[in-house]
């Protein structure tokens, strides 16, 4: 899996956070305009370009970009 | 006994019948009296329902209501019928920029194009007797939407649309046409539902002071629908909440 394939997909679903401000590293929860919406857009993202269904459980886990990443990684093949 | 919500010598066609809303109803309806012809895709479940039925004469459908063939059959088959419940349904999560044209097919054809085939078929081949019941499973959530349930509540305020077209045009024969909009009901259907996680769900309950419904609280409301007891409503809404609107 491409890592900064996967943080531009991330990045994608802010209106205001572009991409550049992203690492594998960041706490998206610390971005001024995290949201539900953005986690549930989060949620969709990985369905849609990874074929993984994240459940609410992992995504209130997940404090990183790495920990989403990592669960998507550990559920795909790509 | 004197019972005003008996249903006594009605046949009563529940959809969804093998899981949560549709079940409980089934079985509750079977208690009162009334034979139950059960559809659903799920035949195993419907398998499992069928003896926990009381008394006698009922019958189950398996199939998909999205199937024209399907609802054919179904409408030939089907004795004459005092009520339907259409109560199989689906639910989403996609928030709205990544809605697509077959998500919004998948909840449509299921939560509101196949009750209105359904019928059609049923009404021309005149199986909904003079002053039946047709109750519509919308739900509280066409009018309060969360994230992620945007084509649901689509597709359930589309419902509460069209169900008053059927109260208004079959009211000649006096069958009358009403919706019950349901706020959180535990059922299999929440387990659908990946957005709310466990530590959410507390949070959601807390802002019931009843508490979240159970399927038996929709039964209850059908039942009263599907009764004599209600002869006078019809193209009504009734929400459901657990005080939690107040
Ligand atoms: N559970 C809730 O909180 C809630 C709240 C408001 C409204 N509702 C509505 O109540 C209804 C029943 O919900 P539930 O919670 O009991 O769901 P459920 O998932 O427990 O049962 C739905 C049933 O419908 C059947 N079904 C689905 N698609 C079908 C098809 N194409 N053909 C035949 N059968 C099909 C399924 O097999 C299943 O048995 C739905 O319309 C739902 O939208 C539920």
């Amino acid at each position: 899996m491409d890592e900064k394939q996967f943080i531009q997909y991330f990045a994608e679903q802010f209106d205001e956070t572009d991409a550049s401000q992203l690492t594998l590293d960041t706490k998206f929860r610390d971005i001024d305009e995290w949201s539900s919406v953005i986690a549930l857009s989060v949620m969709a993202m990985c369905a849609e370009e990874y074929d993984v269904i994240l459940s609410a459980n992992e995504m209130e886990n997940a404090n990183r970009i790495s920990d989403v990443y990592n669960i998507v990684k550990a559920k795909t093949n790509k | 006994m004197y019972n005003p919500y008996s249903l006594d010598g009605k046949t009563i066609l529940i959809t969804g019948a093998a899981s949560g809303i549709g079940k409980a109803t089934s079985i509750e309806c079977s208690k009162v009296g009334a034979k139950v012809v059960a559809v659903d895709l799920n035949a195993e479940g419907l398998n499992a329902l069928m003896p926990q039925l009381e008394g006698e004469g009922h019958i189950s459908f398996a199939g998909n209501l999205c199937a024209e063939g399907f609802l054919k059959e179904l409408s030939e088959q089907v004795p004459p019928l005092d009520g339907v419940f259409l109560c199989a349904g689906v639910s989403d999560t996609t928030p709205v920029k990544f809605i697509t044209e077959e998500k919004i097919d998948r909840v449509m054809s299921v939560n509101l194009v196949a009750p209105i085939m359904m019928l059609k078929q049923l009404l021309i081949m005149k199986k909904i007797n003079k002053g039946g019941s047709l109750v519509w499973m919308s739900s509280y959530g066409a009018e309060k939407v969360e994230p992620g349930l945007g084509i649901y509540a689509a597709s359930k305020s589309a419902v509460n649309g069209i169900m008053r077209a059927y109260a208004k045009e079959l009211i000649a024969r006096k069958i009358r046409s009403n919706s019950i909009m349901p706020m959180m009901i535990r059922t299999e259907l929440l387990s659908t539902l990946n957005n709310i996680s466990d530590k959410n769900w507390e949070k959601q309950e807390a802002m019931y002071p009843l508490g979240f419904g159970s399927p038996l609280d929709v039964a209850y409301a059908a039942i009263y629908l599907f009764s004599d007891a209600s002869r006078w409503i019809t193209g009504t809404q009734i929400k459901m909440d657990g005080g939690s609107n107040l």
